[in-house]
Order: structure tokens, then sequence, then C-alpha cells
């Protein structure tokens, strides 16, 4: 009865409702859901790269929070990071610096808002999404570069300009691996790329362009073998050295949901999104997404860091003629059948 | 471009920064990423132990050298008892020589164990730190059996050891060393062989065997630069003579072959050890002494290979119960002296690598 009675709301809504009120209304509650999808997957993702990274290393990881398996130790460490103080250095640039991670976290948010989870759960679909994640994820760069620039530490700058020379370059092989599944789908909507893969998933008409994908996307996400920007090494942590508290917890959200935008972005491109069998397609589209997390932390526990010019060289003199070797070889293949 | 202003930036690296190991502090003057001029600045953990010997008994001395090479106290410990047995002029049991040839081993093994740890998370790989540090555990649960201590053992002493080895030592050692080849083995495979690694290694930091001469490094640091100098050969103490191992030298002397060469004498430890274990002497461990020690008016100066190169101790004796005068010869502050050298023209990451490759410990730096 209740399930009628809510389909019935479902239906009258747009009708009763003055348009632009239904369109925020039901761009509000997209966005609602996303902030705690966000929150919750990155509260797990974290548990889940500890205790995968700990099994690696012959460790247990975390143990004691929660009980089971150390499950409540994120959400401690996400409310310690709440309740600490909040300190602005003296000598940064106040308005750059507290307006940095806000851009950041609201680029990476906006971008969930085309994410096509199964067949009905997108924010909105739109005719060009795949163009407007990249182009909206393409600013949080700007938000890194103030973070760095506007924390006037020396370390920050040195990682925010290796920040603006990793995204920008890898960009380029990543935009061209993703050319072509459009070339495929003959469509830039999102929703219209994952109907396309209906009977062959991408994966296997263009495995050049996703293994080229998911290189350049996990240095987008600065992840290893790409996490120069924070070599904790070098940089004591790059961009984010100044920030404490609430302000790096932004960083940190935003860190992470971008890894599961890559997923995602490779879930939908080449994995055929929600398509499979038996279970509901939204279970399917987070777990292909779990399973490039699961990649991202795999290749963490293994590889050394790269030296940010071998990055440089690796994408531009390897990388991209390697897209663009692929994007012809589709161009080619498709013309002739 | 032209008509854009640009300027060097100094950078400070330390003292507190997570990749000197210590309180090393490093003043980079850096273009870009590269960097142009490099200095060390040391003391930051100046502690006065050479000074602090004066007013200590010789036998009081030897719990402070535990603080030098803080990852291989078992050397140091070793070298002073050395150069003051020197003075002495004591007979040595064999048993007592042997296992000390083990715990010098024991400890090369956990120095290097460590240096490959650090070394490896230095370039961003974390997980051969909690591999090596799984061995290392091992040979310091061996070590305590033995003394009792696991950091700061205080273990060799004048004309012998303090306490003799027991079986369960020489079990729980076989049984390490049994899967230690493996193990290294493992670490091989996940960096030896790995395409990043290498390129962040080959041909980075190269220091020339006559640099290498000149600014008397020592260790692996030297064997690396292809000089093959082992103090366990050329000039030999302890039982070393009567042991059968080689000795690894690189050849182009960058920072992939200082890797290799411990590498390789990780291995050679273990070999030794072996030996050492199958040939342990039954006996006295320890020779008799008087209760207080006056070592004959005269000085003497003893030199080991310590892990992270060659281990000095110079002491003056007046004929009183306290050395007149103690000077450490340590090799990671002769090694350190070589950093700018090797880290000309390189880049910022560069720099982490080159100096993770040359095994510093700050407590024998400073002293």
């Amino acid at each position: 009865m209740i399930v009628e009675l809510l389909k019935l709301i479902w239906i009258l809504l747009p009708q009763l409702l003055p348009h632009p009120v239904y369109e925020l209304g039901r761009m509000g509650v997209a966005f609602v859901a996303i902030m705690v999808f966000i929150t919750v997957m990155v509260l797990f993702m974290v548990w889940f790269e500890r205790k995968v990274i700990g099994h690696i290393q012959v460790r247990i990881g975390p143990l004691h929070t929660g009980r089971w398996h150390g499950w409540a130790q994120t959400i401690a460490d996400a409310l310690k990071l709440f309740l600490k103080e909040d300190i602005i250095p003296r000598a940064v640039d106040r308005p750059v610096y507290v307006l940095a991670p806000l851009v950041v976290f609201v680029t990476t948010v906006v971008v969930y808002l085309v994410i096509p989870f199964s067949k009905n759960l997108v924010g909105r679909d739109i005719n060009m999404g795949i163009l407007f994640v990249f182009a909206v994820s393409s600013i949080a760069t700007i938000g890194i570069f103030m973070g760095g620039w506007g924390s006037n530490n020396k370390y920050s700058l040195l990682g925010a300009m290796r920040v603006a020379a990793q995204i920008v370059s890898y960009e380029v092989p990543l935009l061209l691996s993703v050319l072509g599944v459009f070339m495929l789908a003959q469509t830039l909507s999102l929703k219209g790329i994952v109907e396309a893969q209906h009977n062959v998933w991408y994966i296997f008409l263009q495995p050049l362009g996703f293994v080229i994908y998911v290189i350049a996307g996990i240095a987008e996400v600065n992840r290893l073998p790409f996490d120069i920007p924070e070599a904790e090494s070098e940089l004591v942590a790059g961009f984010h050295t100044e920030y404490s508290g609430l302000r790096f917890a932004f960083f940190f959200l935003a860190e992470y949901a971008n890894m599961f935008v890559m997923a995602a972005m490779a879930t939908v491109l080449f994995l055929g999104g929600w398509h499979g069998p038996y279970l509901p397609g939204f279970v399917w589209f987070i777990l292909k997404a779990f399973f490039f997390m699961f990649l991202m932390v795999w290749l963490r526990g293994t590889y050394p860091r790269l030296r940010v010019d071998q990055m440089m060289s690796f994408c531009w003199k390897v990388l991209l003629p390697l897209a663009f070797l692929n994007l012809l070889v589709t161009g080619l293949v498709m013309s002739f059948i | 471009m032209s008509g854009i202003k640009t300027e060097t930036l100094f950078l400070n690296m330390g003292p507190q920064h997570p990749s000197t190991h210590g309180v090393l502090r490093l003043g980079l003057t850096i273009e870009g990423e590269r960097v142009v001029n490099l200095f060390a600045d040391v003391g930051f953990l100046h502690r006065g132990i050479e000074k602090l010997a004066e007013s200590r008994t010789y036998l009081q001395f030897i719990p402070l050298t535990d603080r030098l090479d803080y990852l291989a106290a078992m050397a140091n410990n070793l070298a002073f008892v050395l150069a003051v047995e020197e003075l002495l002029e004591v007979e040595i049991p064999r048993r007592a020589d042997y296992i000390r040839v083990i715990v010098a081993e024991l400890s090369r093994l956990t120095s290097h164990l460590v240096w490959l740890g650090t070394f490896a998370n230095d370039l961003g790989a974390s997980t051969p730190l909690l591999y090596c540090f799984r061995e290392r555990e091992d040979i310091l649960d061996a070590i305590e059996i033995l003394c009792g201590a696991r950091m700061t053992f205080n273990y060799v002493r004048f004309g012998g050891v303090a306490r003799d080895a027991t079986p369960a030592f020489v079990e729980k050692c076989r049984k390490f060393l049994k899967t230690f080849d493996k193990r290294v083995d493992e670490y091989e495979e996940i960096l030896t062989e790995n395409a990043i690694f290498l390129s962040r290694t080959k041909g980075i930091g190269i220091l020339s065997a006559e640099d290498a001469r000149s600014f008397a490094v020592s260790g692996p640091m030297l064997r690396g630069s292809g000089i093959k100098w082992d103090l366990r050969k050329e000039a030999p103490y302890c039982v070393y003579p009567e042991m059968d191992f080689i000795i690894p030298t690189g050849t182009v002397g960058d920072v992939w072959d200082r890797y290799m060469v411990r590498v390789i004498e990780m291995r050679q430890s273990a070999r030794i050890i072996r030996q050492a274990l199958d040939g342990l002497p039954e006996g006295d461990s320890k020779a008799k002494l008087p209760r207080v020690l006056k070592p004959a008016v005269g000085e003497s100066y003893v030199r080991t290979e310590a892990p992270k190169g060659e281990l000095g101790f110079y002491v003056v004796s007046d004929g009183t119960t306290n050395p007149c005068r103690v000077k450490i010869r340590s090799p990671s502050f002769m090694n350190l002296a070589a950093l700018a050298t090797m880290s000309r023209g390189a880049l910022v990451a560069d720099i982490v690598a080159i100096l993770g490759s040359v095994d510093i410990v700050l407590g024998e730096v400073d002293r």
C-alpha cells in the first residue's frame, strides 16, 4: 500500500509542482544522496585500503575500534579530524588557503551528479556527460594549486607545481583513450555508453584504450606509482603540508572521492557499467568500481614512486603515442567494418 | 620565456623531515626541481660521547657505544672492546671470538635490513619496509635470547662476551637462517626486478672510485664504487680469516650498485653466521680479567668493518681506570661528506634516493 502511494507521488510530483521547483528539489535530493554516498564510501574505502595494504605488508591493519576487524576506525579518525582545532598558519594567503579545499571538494562532488549508478539511478543524464566529468574534475587542479600556492610553504609550492604539470599532462592521453569509446558508442552520454555495451563490454574492443585509461587515471588521482605531488619522502605531504583538521579532511575526502570517480568512469566506459547477471545493476556497478579501487591499493602495496621527469617523459613519449595509435586503429577498423 | 625573472629557491630539508633519517639538516638550493647546491648540516644529535668516555671507566663506556650506530650496536661494542683489548693484551677464548663474529654479522643483517626497508620507503615502496622488519624481528628475538636486550646490547665485553651462547640461541639462529635466503629473494623480486626501481636507482648519485677514495668513504659505499676493500679480509680480526665469504663490488658507483652490494652482503653475512654456528667450539666465553681494569699506558687504534663502513676506535690510556681520550672514526660521518659530490645536478627526488643509499645513522654521525 505504502509502495503504491510512493509510486503515485513519484509520478504526480512533476505534474503538481512548477517545473523549476521540481527540478531544484530533485537536484537537492540527489545532492544529499551523493554527499551521504561519498562519505560512507570514503569511510569504507579508507578502512578497506588499510586492511588490504596491511595484509599485503604482513600486518593486520586496524583491529580494535568497533570490535569487528576495526570497522569503526575510519569513523573515529574522521571524528577526530572534525573536532580538531582549525589552524591557519600566520604566513598563508588567507582567502586562497581557505578556499582551496572547498574548490577541490566541490568539483569532485559535482562530478557524481552524472555518474549512472544503475539504469535509473543517476543524478542527471547529460548528453555530453563524459566531457562534463573531465572538464569539471580538471578544475580540481586549480584548487590543489591554490592550496599549494596559498600555503606559502616551499614543499607545498613544489607539490602544487608537480600537480599542475602532472594532471595537465595526463589528461591528454586520458581523454584520447576515452575517444575510442565515444567512436564505438556514438554518444557522449554516460548512460548511452553503458547501454551501448549491452552485448559486449568495451574492455574487449578497446584493450589498449583500457590500459591507457587505467594508467592515466591513476596518475590523475595522484596514487602510487604516480603520487609524486604528495611524495611523503620528498615533499613531506606536498600541497596539503600546511593543512590540518577539517580542511585536511576535505582534501582527503576529495582524493578518495576522486579515486572512486576514476573507478566509476572505468566501469562506465569499459566494464559495462551496471550490466551483469543476477544481481541488481547498482550492486554490479559498485562491485566493478571497487575492483578498481582494489587495483589501486594493490599497486600502492607493490610499486615504488616514479620521479617527476620520468613520469612526464612516460606520459608524452609512451602513453600519448599509444593513445593516438589506439585511436587510429579504432577509426580504421570502424570505417572498414 | 625571456623577460621572466627566475631565481633559485633555498629549501631547508630537515632537521625534521621524513627522509633525512633523523635530525640531519640539508640545505638545498634548487632551480625548479634541480638541485644546484647542497650542504649537510650535522650536529643536532651531538651528545659528546667521546668526552663522556673520559669520565667513565672502560667498562662503563661500553653501553655508550651502543648509542652510536644504534641499528648495529654489537659492531660498536666489538670495535671499542677490540681497541681496549689491544692495550690489555689479553688472550680471548676461541668460543668468545666465534660468538663475537656471529653477533657482529647478525648486527650487519639488522643494519642492512633496516637500510633496505627505509631506502625502499624513501623511493615510495612501503611494503619492503614491513618485510624487512619481519626478518629483523627474528634476529632481535635471537639476540634477546642471547643477552636480554634488543637494541642496546652491552654484550661484547673485555676478554669475551657477557653471557655464553645457549643452545636456544643457536637453535633460533639456525631457524632464522633456514628461511632468510628465500626472504632475500623475495625482496629482490619486489625491487631488483622492478622497472620503476631500476629507473630510480641506475645512474643516480654516481661516486667515482677516485672520489670515493679521496672522501675516505668506506663500507658498502666504497665497494659500490668498485673498490674491493673490506677490513674483514684486509685487516682481519676475530676469526674472520677462518670464514669463507666473498666481497661484492659494484662497477659504476651509483645508487643501484650500493643497493646490490648490500643485498649480496646480506647473503654473505648469513653464510658467515652459518659457518660460525657450525664451527662454534666448546670452552669459556670469557677470559679471566682483574675486577678493576687499568690498561697499560699507551694508545691503540682498532678499525673494524661495521655494517656502514670502517668503524675505528682510538683509545689513549694513561694507566688509570678511565680512558684519557677516545676518538671515534664513524663511517656514517665520513660517508656523508660525499653527499654533495654525488648529488650534483640531481633532482629533489634523487637527493632522497642518494641520501638513502649512503645509509647514515645520526647517532653515529653526531656522536
